[in-house]
C-alpha cells in the first residue's frame, strides 16, 4: 500500500477485500510514526500497543463480514477529545497527566465502528493559536515544509494527515482551528453546523463556537468521518435534533448560486492566494454554477466580536481548573494560593492572556460595552449569514489570507488573530463550512497549499461537499 | 475608551499568579486588543440587544434559541462512578476530596 495516495475510501475496499489487513496497515501507520515523527511532531503520544489490539478487533469485525465504512482506518485523535483510560492534555501543563474517565460521543461512535486510534495529536494549549507554537509539548511541523507551521489549533491532527502519519484525524473548531491548519497542509477539513456534532467529551473552549469534525485527504473521506460522528446526543444539549438528510432538497448536478463578498476580499489576502482563488470561481462556474457578488456589511466586525466572545466563554470554561478537583496542583500555604500557583503554572502565556481578556469584558462596568454589546452585533452576523444565505445558496472565501508562515513569524498576538479572518465569522453564525485546497502559491521556492472555503447553511453540510467535489474533481 | 487596564486586578479576579515581567507585557498588549475590538462600538446594534429568534421565511435553518429540557429520571446507581471521578484528584481523604482549610476556626470578621 502507498500511504501517500492511500484514501478511507480506497482503505475500505482493499480491507474487505482482504488484500491487506487492518494490522498490517496499522503496523504501516505505525512504522511511518516511528520513522518520521520525530521531525513532524504530530503526535503527542502514540498507542502502538492498543491501536493493535483495535485493528486485530477490527479484523475479525471484517471476517464476520460485520465491517462498517471506519473499521481498521487508522485515525489520529486532537489531544481536546477524551478517550476512556487515556491521557488527554489539551496540550496544556494543567492536564498533561489527566487521564480521562469517560469516552467522549464521537469516540464512542467510532469505537462501534472499529476504527483504529494511532494516538493524540499536538494543538495549541486548550485549542488556543493559528501554529500549534502555543502548545506546552513543542510545536508541530508543516510536512510540506518544515521550516513553517502546520496551523492550529488542529496543527497536529493536520501534520498527521499530510505527513501519512494516519489516513484521518479529528480536531475541534472555534474560529477556524480544523479549516485554517487544512488549508495550510492542503488537506480537507470540515467545520460542522454548531449542533450537528455532539461536544460531550470535548474539553471546552467556546462553547457556543467549538466543534469537533475531520481532517482528511479528500472530500469523501471527510463525508465518510462526518457521517460516522454527527447526530443528536442527549449528553450534549446544544446537540441538534436529528433530521432526515432529504429534508434539505438534494443540490447534487443542481445549478447552485455561489457568493462572493468582494469587498471584505479587498484587502488583506495575497495577491496570489486571491488568484487562485479566482481560477477556483471560474472552475465553478465552468461546472454550471453561478457566481454572483453578496454583501454582508457586519464581516468586518466578526474578528472583533470573536476576540470578545470567545475569551469570555475561555475565561469561564478554564475557571474550573483550580488544582482540587484533576489536572495540576501546585502546593500552597492556603487554598487561594493553590488557586493562583495552580493557575498560574499551568497555564501558557496565551491561556493566561485569554482569561484576563475573558476576565475584563465580563468584569462589572465593562460587561454592557464589549460583552453584551458583542453578543448583539453577534446577532446581526448571523443575521447577515441568514440573509444572504437565503438569496444564493453558499457562500466562498479564501480559508486563510496567506499560506502556512514560519514559525516565529506572528508574534504579535494581533497578527496570529487575523490569521483566522475569514473563518471565525462562521463560528459565530454557527454555519457549517469546508475547506478544500484550492492549488498552491511560491514561497521561497516551496509549493505551499492555500484552501478555499464553501459556508452553507445550517445543516447542509452535504451541499458544501457536493461543491468541494467539483473543485476537487479538476 | 479604555485608558488604562488593570492587570493586576483582572490577574487576582481570575485566581491567576502573573510574575511582574509578564506583567509589564500585558499591560501593554491588553490595551492593544481591547482597541481593536473596540471597532464594534462603532455598529449600530439597535434592535439587537438581545439574540433573536431568526424568521421562520429565512431559507437558512437558523436553529432557534430555546431552552432544552429533559425528565429527570433513572438516575444511576450512586457512586457508580465515584471512583473514577476520585482517582483524578491531587488529594484525598477516602471518598473526599481534601483541601487546605478554607475557614479558620475562632477568627470573625
Amino acid at each position: 500500500m502507498d500511504l501517500k495516495s492511500l484514501t478511507i475510501k480506497e482503505a475500505r475496499k482493499s480491507l474487505d477485500a482482504k488484500e491487506y489487513s487492518a494490522l498490517e496497515l496499522t503496523d504501516a501507520y505505525l512504522k511511518a510514526i516511528h520513522e518520521r515523527d520525530g521531525e513532524i511532531h504530530a503526535y503527542l503520544e502514540v498507542w502502538e500497543k492498543t491501536a493493535r489490539e483495535e485493528a486485530k478487533e477490527a479484523d475479525e469485525m471484517i471476517a464476520r463480514g460485520e465491517s462498517q465504512s471506519l473499521t481498521g482506518i487508522p485515525i489520529a485523535v486532537k489531544d481536546n477529545i477524551l478517550i476512556d483510560g487515556r491521557i488527554a492534555s489539551a496540550g496544556s501543563k494543567m492536564l498533561e497527566n489527566y487521564t480521562a474517565s469517560y469516552d467522549a460521543t464521537v469516540i464512542t461512535k467510532l469505537k462501534s465502528q472499529g476504527a483504529v486510534f494511532l494516538g493524540r495529536t499536538n494543538m495549541d494549549e486548550f485549542a488556543m493559536g493559528s501554529s500549534t507554537e502555543n502548545s506546552a509539548f513543542g510545536p508541530s511541523k508543516n510536512p510540506i515544509d518544515i521550516k513553517r507551521v502546520p496551523g492550529g489549533s488542529s496543527g497536529g491532527s493536520a501534520a498527521a494527515v499530510a505527513g501519512d502519519l494516519a489516513l484521518a484525524a479529528l480536531g475541534s473548531d472555534t474560529g477556524g482551528s480544523i479549516r485554517q491548519p487544512a488549508s495550510l497542509t492542503g488537506l480537507v477539513g470540515l467545520k460542522p453546523t454548531y449542533g450537528a456534532v455532539s461536544r460531550y467529551g470535548l474539553i471546552a473552549m467556546g462553547s457556543s463556537l467549538d466543534q469537533i469534525g475531520p481532517l482528511t485527504k479528500t472530500i469523501d473521506d471527510a463525508r465518510i468521518i462526518f457521517d460516522a460522528i454527527c447526530g443528536n446526543d442527549k449528553n450534549d444539549s446544544t446537540s441538534l435534533p436529528n433530521s432526515p438528510r432529504s429534508d434539505l432538497g438534494n443540490s447534487k448536478g443542481r445549478t447552485l448560486k455561489i457568493g462572493v463578498p468582494r469587498v471584505f476580499l479587498a484587502s488583506g489576502v495575497n495577491s496570489d492566494v486571491l488568484a487562485n482563488f479566482e481560477k477556483t470561481l471560474s472552475r465553478l462556474e465552468k461546472n454550471g454554477h453561478k457566481i454572483k457578488d453578496v454583501d454582508l456589511p457586519s464581516l468586518p466586525s466578526a474578528l472583533a466580536v470573536y476576540y470578545i466572545v470567545m475569551p469570555a466563554e475561555s475565561s469561564t470554561n478554564l475557571a474550573r481548573f483550580d488544582g482540587i478537583r484533576y489536572g495540576l496542583s501546585v502546593p500552597a500555604l492556603n487554598i487561594q494560593e493553590v488557586y493562583a500557583k495552580t493557575r498560574g503554572q499551568g497555564f501558557g502565556p496565551e491561556v493566561r492572556r485569554r482569561i484576563l481578556l475573558g476576565t475584563f469584558v465580563l468584569s462589572s462596568g465593562y460587561a454592557d460595552a464589549y460583552y453584551r454589546k458583542a453578543l448583539a452585533v453577534r446577532e446581526i452576523i448571523r443575521a447577515d449569514f441568514a440573509r444572504v444565505l437565503g438569496s444564493v445558496d453558499a457562500i466562498v472565501t479564501p480559508t486563510t489570507p496567506g499560506p502556512a508562515f514560519k514559525f516565529g513569524e506572528k508574534s504579535d498576538p494581533l497578527a496570529m488573530y487575523l490569521e483566522d479572518i475569514f473563518t471565525v465569522p462562521v463560528n459565530l453564525a454557527g454555519v457549517p463550512a469546508l475547506s478544500v485546497p484550492m492549488g498552491t502559491v511560491a514561497r521561497e521556492g516551496k509549493d505551499l497549499p492555500v484552501g478555499f472555503q464553501i459556508i452553507g447553511p445550517h445543516g447542509n453540510e452535504e451541499m458544501l461537499f457536493q461543491i468541494g467535489n467539483d473543485i476537487e474533481r479538476e | 475608551m479604555t485608558d488604562k487596564v488593570d492587570v493586576r486586578a483582572l490577574a487576582q479576579l481570575a485566581r491567576l499568579e502573573v510574575s511582574d515581567e509578564e506583567l509589564a507585557k500585558l499591560e501593554r498588549e491588553i490595551p492593544d486588543i481591547l482597541k481593536f475590538v473596540e471597532t464594534i462600538q462603532a455598529v449600530s446594534a439597535q434592535g439587537y440587544d438581545e439574540p433573536k429568534k431568526v424568521s421562520g421565511k429565512s431559507k437558512a435553518l437558523s436553529p432557534q434559541l430555546m431552552n432544552v429540557m429533559r425528565e429527570d429520571e433513572n438516575p444511576h446507581e450512586g457512586g457508580a462512578y465515584t471512583d473514577a471521578l476520585m482517582k483524578a484528584a491531587p488529594a484525598r481523604v477516602g471518598n473526599r476530596i481534601a483541601v487546605k482549610q478554607v475557614i479558620k476556626r475562632g477568627t470573625s470578621h
